[in-house]
């Protein structure tokens, strides 16, 4: 099915991907023949065919609960745009007031 | 609280920290409040590129005893998925949680004799923590990150709308605490944020089986929080419907500080969190012997207890819930017992001197103290500075007793003088008692424990009686 | 110094060991072969001279000890989405520029206790996302046997740094073919093992149920040994196997003499498969069946519709694994912004390209409400077909048979402009990741002046089956991988 320029929108907000001038056009065109492409599964009977989410053998890989040393704050913060005193800085958080 | 017209339903969301040494998914050691910010943390928990998580078997232990202590059901097959938002607090930009295969299924909590419905309890991850700058969230102009709690283990226990008032509420968490603890699962201790409550709040016409549109709350800190929390908002939400409003169904958060509700979120702007199996975890099987051995190993559960309590020793309703409720005074209780003390004076002493004082004594230490006064060898006034010095020390109640000189005296020959002296000096007292104010005895015996403190109370008083007499 | 550049682990490991040549030789001569033709081939982003350096005296040193094994004193080229603690990593993306992981992953920390020497780190499509290496936010790689081409993708410049003698052996990764496939159009041997076989713990996820680390090599015996080194359980990788036979890594024999070779049609007639590239894996399979293979038909029945699986699975988990490059813990970070949600999206619309948002964009709204059933979910069912008809196809052969890619390589630009004709280039190859089997690519001779390469795939586990089948075919045929002269 092709996607409107509404799904784009509330796919790029969720996504967190800003939206430029022609990206609403262009995605919705793209997404669309690739989708086009993706309607033939459709064509298949999975009415009972169990999901594949892995292909993996194992299973119960558990830790056992030993702590080990962690970075240290000054290798944490080492690749951060933005760091104040020991922490991330973000721009504000809006919320709902 | 709410008008006699609406009933009050609540659902609760408890999120418990587990007691576990390290982290959910990576071996950072959980940190305690106050640490440096981001000091706890290592390449997996600060979700940098191509990490990986590997699940903590602590973690799911401690999941599957609260799961087996609420009675829930336990899957042979479960699986943890990814709950995709994107937030500053939030590393990898999804949380590992779990959503159509949780680690347990509908059991119940006993609550002053009727059951709660427990929906889930689930395994999933902490998030970090946001602290803004300037006063308020929405004024804020920028914030900080630390990471430190991020990928600390959390269990999820959800009930079902089965609570129907703020007091019920504040119970069922208070209970869900007592549970966790003597079972070893969490310290949960609401005030550390080892343990929050989020309920989930609405109203309804008495007798409508309908649901009413609820609000979830948030930012709770503590018992007595949650309960002016819960008071706040049914009065709200009542308010709004008998002036003809709606309730809007959102997340509102507690300010402990002005002592209300705000609104946080509403879900009209409510995230799509695209749940899928997380593929960096394998599956977990879990196998029924190893869920029969963690049940084998759960300790005796507090309503057990309670029971025991009641029918084996002998106790009051009001005696056997305080100290079934938590597990170090009902050990203590039981201890004491066996070491050879008397069942109700030694939950006499435990509800009105050691509960108080959160400070307890060794239970032989208890029993040999209890003895000693239930014979009528010191005073309980002694006793209760016996009491307080073996808890400070942690010596024998005997030694202190000798040490300080602390017997009963109930020797009639060496009371009887001082009984005459009382009787001497108070003849106020004495004419009042001998012309029927038989209150005027208790004067009389004040100053006797002035004069005489070891006296035995009742030889004492049964001198002065004949020489009132 | 030529005499070094474009021998295979085994002949260097001879020279080093008779003391003809010191691995800082050996890494001189391959610093000279980029300083040569890495401005034409443009197969590196970054070199790590100093780290080079370090590994090489290292190297030295075990060698005089007496404790080198065959991987010590080997230059190797490492694809720019495996981290190595203090090197910076970008996958290929400006979105990570400048970051320089605080760790080092598990199959390079394995790599490096081996002895090799690491020259540097190649280029690739962003974040893996693509089959010709022009994803890259850097520059495209150029084929070195014809610089107008693309080496393929999105391993591209692993690839072609081995084809064009700069790297004796490589590093890649395969979600879909990126090994492989750039193997094929350079004419090196590149393998994807098994899912599990090797830690994935340091590489950075493009999918996670289909990624997996593997090498590029000239010749099927270096590709075996870069393998066994990285190989095994790794307890910081949860889905990495625990299996004990890495051993099939190295006692995997080179007879085919009774062995059945599947063929399924769906891959042999694939829609645009080019006669050359046909007509080269025909007489691959005479080769074959002249060694004593027998040559059987199979069939893979839902392999048209693995293309439109993979493109929902693949970007529904990069849309989660690529939800952590915000700009609050390292990368590139929009400054100008309102809030927090307006940097996130101004962050992630100039930091990622075009490709890596499209992918993005499909994965979350094949995940999002309303379409997960529809998408994800039957894609799933899907996938598990896929598993199923290996599965049938292989109660019928010890392994199957294919070209790698349906084209030998594409001029540059020639499909930028149409995704669904780039994805095609993986027809062939993505099935192997959606079954998680482990599959070689071999040298199977030219179409029109270009590589073409031979696919062979294994039951999972089997990579012994593969490696046994492409060293009879190697030697069989006589075909190595030639170094590119880059003209």
């Amino acid at each position: 099915m092709p996607l409107s320029k509404d799904e784009v929108r509330h796919v790029a907000m969720l996504a967190r991907i800003g939206l430029e001038p022609g990206d609403e056009e262009f995605y919705a065109e793209q997404l669309s023949g690739i989708l086009a492409h993706i309607d033939r599964l459709e064509e298949v009977d999975t009415a009972a065919i169990p999901p594949t989410a892995q292909v993996v053998e194992v299973a119960n890989r558990l830790r056992e609960d030993e702590p080990r040393p962690g970075l240290g704050q000054s290798e944490a913060l080492a690749n951060a745009p933005a760091a104040v005193d020991g922490s991330f800085r973000v721009p504000s958080i809006q919320e709902e007031a | 609280m709410a008008s006699p017209a609406w009933e009050v339903v609540i659902g609760m969301e408890v999120h418990v920290q587990p007691r576990t040494r390290s982290k959910m998914f990576c071996g950072c050691a959980v940190g305690r409040l106050g640490d440096a910010p981001n000091s706890n943390v290592c390449e997996i928990c600060l979700g940098m590129p191509g990490v990986l998580p590997v699940i903590n078997k602590a973690a799911v232990e401690a999941c599957l005893k609260t799961a087996l202590s609420l009675g829930c059901e336990i899957p042979r097959h479960t699986k943890f998925d990814r709950k995709n938002y994107m937030y500053p607090d939030l590393p990898k930009g999804y949380q590992i949680s779990q959503y159509d295969l949780p680690m347990s299924s509908r059991g119940r909590l006993e609550l002053g004799g009727r059951e709660v419905r427990i929906r889930r309890v689930h395994l999933e991850e902490d998030t970090g923590k946001l602290i803004h700058a300037g006063d308020k969230l929405h004024r804020a102009l920028e914030s900080y990150v630390d990471l430190n709690r991020a990928g600390v283990a959390l269990m999820e226990i959800v009930s079902e709308p089965d609570l129907r008032s703020a007091d019920e509420a504040r119970d069922y968490a208070m209970a869900l605490r007592t549970l966790l603890r003597t079972i070893g699962a969490s310290e949960a201790e609401m005030e550390k944020g080892q343990m929050r409550a989020e309920p989930n709040i609405s109203i309804r016409r008495k007798g409508s089986d309908e649901l009413g549109v609820k609000t979830e709350l948030k930012n709770i800190n503590s018992f007595r929080a949650l309960h002016r929390a819960i008071l706040y908002e049914v009065q709200r939400q009542t308010e709004v419907l008998e002036s003809g409003g709606t309730v809007v169904q959102e997340t509102r958060g507690w300010s402990d500080a002005e002592q209300r509700t705000f609104s946080q979120r509403s879900k009209e702007f409510a995230e799509d969190y695209r749940y899928f199996p997380e593929p960096d975890l394998p599956p977990l099987e879990l196998d029924p012997a190893w869920i029969e051995e963690l049940r084998r190993a759960l300790p005796e559960l507090p309503s057990a207890r309670n029971t025991r309590l009641v029918s084996k020793h002998g106790l009051t309703a009001a005696d056997a819930s305080l100290i079934s409720a938590d597990r170090e005074l009902a050990d203590l209780f039981e201890g004491a017992v066996s070491a050879g003390a008397p069942a109700r004076q030694t939950a006499n002493w435990i509800v009105g001197e050691v509960a108080p004082t959160g400070k307890l004594p060794s239970a032989e230490n208890l029993a040999e103290l209890v003895r000693y006064v239930d014979d009528g060898a010191i005073t309980r006034d002694q006793g209760r500075e016996v009491l307080v010095e073996s808890v400070e020390t942690g010596r024998r109640p005997s030694e202190i007793v000798t040490e300080h000189g602390f017997v009963q005296l109930s020797d009639e020959a060496a009371l009887q003088a001082i009984a005459e002296a009382v009787v001497a000096a108070n003849p106020k007292a004495v004419e009042d008692y001998r012309a029927g104010k038989k209150q005027a005895l208790q004067a009389l015996m004040a100053d006797l424990r002035k004069r005489a403190p070891q006296a035995n109370p009742k030889v004492a008083s049964g001198l002065l009686l004949k020489l009132l007499a | 110094m030529r005499r070094l550049v474009g021998s295979t682990i085994g002949e260097l490991g001879k020279l080093l060991r008779a003391r003809e040549v010191s691995t800082r030789e050996i890494l001189d001569a391959h610093l000279g072969r980029i300083e040569e033709v890495d401005g034409r081939v443009k197969a590196f982003l970054r070199l790590t001279p100093e780290l080079a350096a370090e590994q090489a005296d290292r190297a030295d040193r075990a060698l005089r000890s007496g404790e080198a094994g065959p991987l010590t004193g080997i230059p190797v080229a490492v694809k720019d989405v495996l981290c190595v603690r203090g090197v910076e990593t970008t996958a290929g993306s400006q979105i990570l520029r400048g970051f320089k992981p605080p760790y080092t992953g598990t199959a390079m920390t394995r790599l490096f206790d081996a002895g090799v020497v690491m020259l540097g780190v190649t280029n690739c499509d962003e974040f893996a996302m693509g089959s010709s290496t022009e994803n890259s936010s850097y520059f495209p790689t150029h084929n070195p046997w014809a610089l107008e081409r693309v080496p393929g993708g999105s391993s591209g410049g692993s690839a072609a740094a081995v084809a064009a003698g700069e790297a004796v052996i490589s590093l890649g990764t395969d979600t879909g073919g990126s090994i492989r496939q750039p193997a094929a159009l350079c004419g090196v041997v590149g393998m994807k093992p098994t899912y599990g076989r090797v830690s994935r713990y340091g590489l950075i996820a493009f999918a996670s149920s289909l990624d997996q680390i593997g090498p590029f090599a000239r010749s099927v015996d270096d590709a075996a040994l870069t393998l066994a080194a990285m190989a095994g359980h790794d307890p910081l990788d949860a889905t990495s196997s625990d299996r004990a036979g890495n051993e099939v890594l190295s006692n995997y024999g080179g007879e085919v003499k009774g062995m059945r070779l599947g063929v399924p049609r769906e891959y042999y007639d694939v829609q645009g498969i080019e006669p050359g590239v046909k007509a080269a894996v025909d007489r691959a399979l005479q080769v074959l069946r002249d060694a004593g293979a027998e040559i059987v038909d199979v069939t893979l029945p839902h392999t048209d519709y693995g293309l439109a699986a993979y493109y929902i699975i693949a970007p529904a988990e990069c849309s989660s694994n690529l939800a952590r490059f915000d700009g609050v813990r390292y990368g590139m970070s929009e400054e100008d912004a309102a809030n927090v949600t307006d940097a996130y999206s101004k962050t992630r619309r100039r930091g990622f390209g075009t490709e890596v948002r499209r992918r993005i964009m499909l994965g979350t709204y094949a995940l999002s409400s309303g379409y997960y059933d529809a998408y994800y979910l039957k894609a799933q069912k899907v996938r598990t077909l896929i598993k199923g008809d290996f599965d049938q196809a292989f109660k019928h052969c010890d392994a199957i048979v294919s070209a790698t890619s349906p084209t030998v390589a594409f001029p540059i630009g020639s499909r930028t402009q149409d995704p669904l004709s780039m994805y095609l280039c993986d027809v062939l190859t993505l099935g192997g990741n959606l079954a998680g089997l482990p599959g070689i690519s071999v040298p199977c001779g030219s179409s029109e002046g270009l590589p073409v390469g031979l696919q062979i795939l294994a039951p999972q586990w089997g990579e012994n089956v593969a490696l046994r089948v492409a060293r009879a075919y190697e030697t069989a045929s006589g075909l190595k991988a030639e170094v590119a002269a880059v003209g």
